[in-house]
């Protein structure tokens, strides 16, 4: 069990610099994932910490210790990729043992660990079979067992569930979040997948072009994102971005308004905003609430209606043009073509700067 | 293919069947040809050439031309030397082609590039013309021997072996098929712990059976086969392999019968060679697409 913590690293492959100076504090036991877009460095980030990588400049602590030199063996870490890479001419119970196998441990604590672990992933009766008479799941199976066995301080998992189905997936999400629970040991997991984001993370840390946009629990990310890019990545249908103008700020609250939006007053949270500035100004589909249209505060004419029988995702056409997305709880048939208006809760609504 | 038209699809499996046979055909005659010929007397043997008998075992057969081979040359040490040289050459090749291929595809070293692209620019050197420089290298060379150091390379095993245990080619298909494993199987190992002898021995080469049956086979042929190096770097008898005593056929009058017997005779290594290797073989070349 340990601690990470990443002072300022960096990549470069030659002259492109693909992680620019990241900043994470990983506390013992802690589940903190990795998320952002394809190609934003998540995996060399995480390669970077196992010692695969190597890093351009920065130092990455484990537990302590300044790791930047040592190979991946004397790191106290053990990683799942997601391709498994379990070793196919060994049975499962060889792939399981092979760190031990490694090391040297005796046969009888060998063994023991094995059992341990198969019984924890519960495939004990998977043992003598080779990798090729498994199926995906199994195998990411004896990949996390192989982790398992070598008690590591860290786990690292690469996208571990990227090459299952969806219902696999989630079986296995939420093993993964019993087996954290389990050994309570630190935990890295990358993935593109905000659902899994989500779900298992203690601590999410929001990753784009090499840079971290934002780091905090998953709710605090959802309710609280600190920019655009957070807002629109987590939530799904993710978050309606309306365009606005500021009216006038007063004492941290500012007035805004557009044609399609009757004049709102909303938290600037501390933001900088002038007078006359163009803004963004963020809703949650989850948090629309569909009202006479004259009573709204939006107003628009639906352009399509899917229903999920969970809830119904709205989707309109508000008065300047623009989309607009509601996530409705109930199961109702909304006539395409037909004007609706919307309320929303004020103190929920996010406004942003327009980037640049 | 909504329905299989039975005449038609037997049509079709007699044509392949055909085309099949004739290929197999022309492979197996000249090795028909050869059994054939080693038990018949010379003159019928060359009577013969001109019709269909010369792949029939007609005729006045007989074991006469193996026992007058065996009398003209001493086979067997013939027969031993190639083994043990080109036995020892692709066991030595396949351990140090493998391990150097290894570091090429696997570890990062300032110059790798450019020393593999050195390698692979040898392929297109003809042995013929470092033929003489070799010669000359491996004549003046020392050994640790039982009494100490000697010199001089000639009339040895070692000559006929060490010069031919590390070739580009051998080196690049295994570079070629260790780049298409996938990489996170090291890196697995790596995090796991191995080192990098660990990785080359328990999970690099336990996966490797289709190159080392590609390159046993091409370096196996290449050294059974070997006759200028050997008859240039050894004059006795007793270290000579199986091309350079064909000569002891070709001597003033040759007799054909006697060098069909002795073909024959060192054609059945190959065979058994071949044999054991065969499934292996054909899984490689249907996995790497190098044919041989
Ligand atoms: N060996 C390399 N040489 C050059 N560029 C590389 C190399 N490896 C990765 N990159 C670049 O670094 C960036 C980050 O790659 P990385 O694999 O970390 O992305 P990722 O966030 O894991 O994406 P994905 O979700 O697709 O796995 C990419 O732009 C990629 O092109
Ligand atoms: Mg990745």
């Amino acid at each position: 069990m340990a601690t990470v913590k990443l002072t300022d690293v960096r990549k470069s492959y030659g002259s492109v610099e693909v992680i620019r100076g990241v900043n994470i504090d990983i506390e013992d036991g802690e589940f903190v994932v990795f998320v952002g877009p394809s190609g934003c460095g998540k995996s060399t980030l995480l390669r970077m910490i196992s010692g695969l990588e190597d890093i351009t400049a920065g130092t990455i602590e484990i537990d302590g210790r300044v790791v930047n030199d040592l190979p991946p063996k004397e790191r106290g870490i053990a990683m799942v990729f997601q391709t498994y890479a379990i070793f196919p001419h060994m049975t499962v119970r060889e792939n399981v043992a092979f760190g031990l196998t490694i090391n040297r441990t005796p046969r009888a604590e060998k063994e023991r660990k094995v059992q341990e672990a198969a019984r924890i992933l519960q495939m004990e009766h998977l043992l003598d079979r080779r990798p090729s008479q498994l199926s995906g799941g199994q195998r990411q199976r004896v990949a996390i067992g192989r982790a398992i066995v070598r008690d590591p301080k860290v786990f690292l998992f690469d996208e571990p569930l990227s090459n299952l189905d969806a219902a696999l997936r989630m079986d296995m999400r939420m093993e993964i979040g019993k087996l954290h629970q389990k050994l309570a040991a630190t935990m890295i997991y990358v993935t593109h997948d905000q659902v899994e984001a989500m779900t298992l993370a203690d601590k999410i840390v929001v990753l784009k072009d090499g840079k971290v946009m934002q780091v905090g629990a998953p709710m605090e990310l959802y309710h609280e994102p600190a920019n655009l890019f957070v807002a629109g990545f987590l939530g799904a249908p993710s978050m309606n971005f309306i365009e606005v103008v500021v009216e006038s700020v007063r004492g941290g609250e500012a007035r805004v308004s557009n044609e399609a939006l009757d004049p709102i007053v909303v938290s600037t949270r501390g933001r900088p905003f002038a007078d006359g500035d163009h803004a963004i100004l963020g809703v949650r589909p989850q948090y629309l609430r569909p009202v006479e249209d004259a009573a709204g505060k939006l107003h628009g004419i639906i352009s399509l209606t899917e229903r999920l029988g969970s809830e119904t995702i709205v989707e309109v056409a508000l008065k300047d043009g623009k989309p607009l997305i509601a996530a409705l709880s109930e199961d109702r048939v909304y006539a395409t073509g037909t004007r609706i208006g919307f309320d929303f809760d004020v103190g929920k609504a996010q406004l942003f700067p327009r980037e640049a | 293919m909504a329905s299989i038209n039975p005449a038609n699809h037997g049509l079709r499996l007699a044509v392949r069947y055909a085309v099949l046979s004739i290929i197999a055909v022309v492979f197996l005659f000249p090795l028909v040809f050869m059994i054939m010929s080693s038990f018949k007397p010379d003159l019928q043997l060359l009577q013969d050439t001109g019709s269909l008998r010369a792949f029939l075992p007609v005729g006045d057969l007989s074991f006469e031309n193996y026992r007058e081979a065996f009398e003209r040359a001493p086979v067997w040490t013939f027969v031993k030397n190639s083994i043990i040289v080109t036995g020892l050459t692709v066991a030595l090749s396949l351990f140090f082609c493998s391990l150097a291929a290894f570091s090429f595809a696997f570890l990062n070293w300032h110059g790798r590039d450019t020393v593999l692209a050195v390698i692979l620019a040898t392929l297109i050197v003809p042995f013929e013309t470092i033929a003489i420089p070799l010669l000359l290298l491996v004549s003046k060379l020392p050994w640790l021997g039982m009494d100490g150091i000697e010199w001089g390379w000639l009339n040895t095993y070692r000559v006929q072996i060490i010069p031919w245990v590390a070739d580009g080619l051998t080196i690049f298909l295994f570079v070629q098929y260790f780049k298409d494993l996938p990489h996170e199987l090291v890196e697995a190992a790596r995090v796991e712990g191995a080192s990098w002898w660990q990785i080359y021995s328990r999970v690099v080469m336990p996966l490797a059976g289709p190159v080392l049956a590609t390159a046993a086979i091409l370096k196996f042929l290449v050294m059974y086969n070997q006759y200028l190096w050997p008859l240039i770097v050894v004059q006795e008898e007793s270290y000579r392999p199986v091309m350079v005593g064909l000569q002891y056929f070709f001597q003033l009058n040759t007799a054909w019968g006697e060098v069909m017997a002795y073909l024959t005779l060192i054609t059945v290594p190959v065979l058994i060679f071949y044999l054991a290797l065969q499934r292996a073989f054909i899984a490689s070349i249907a996995s790497t697409g190098v044919k041989g």
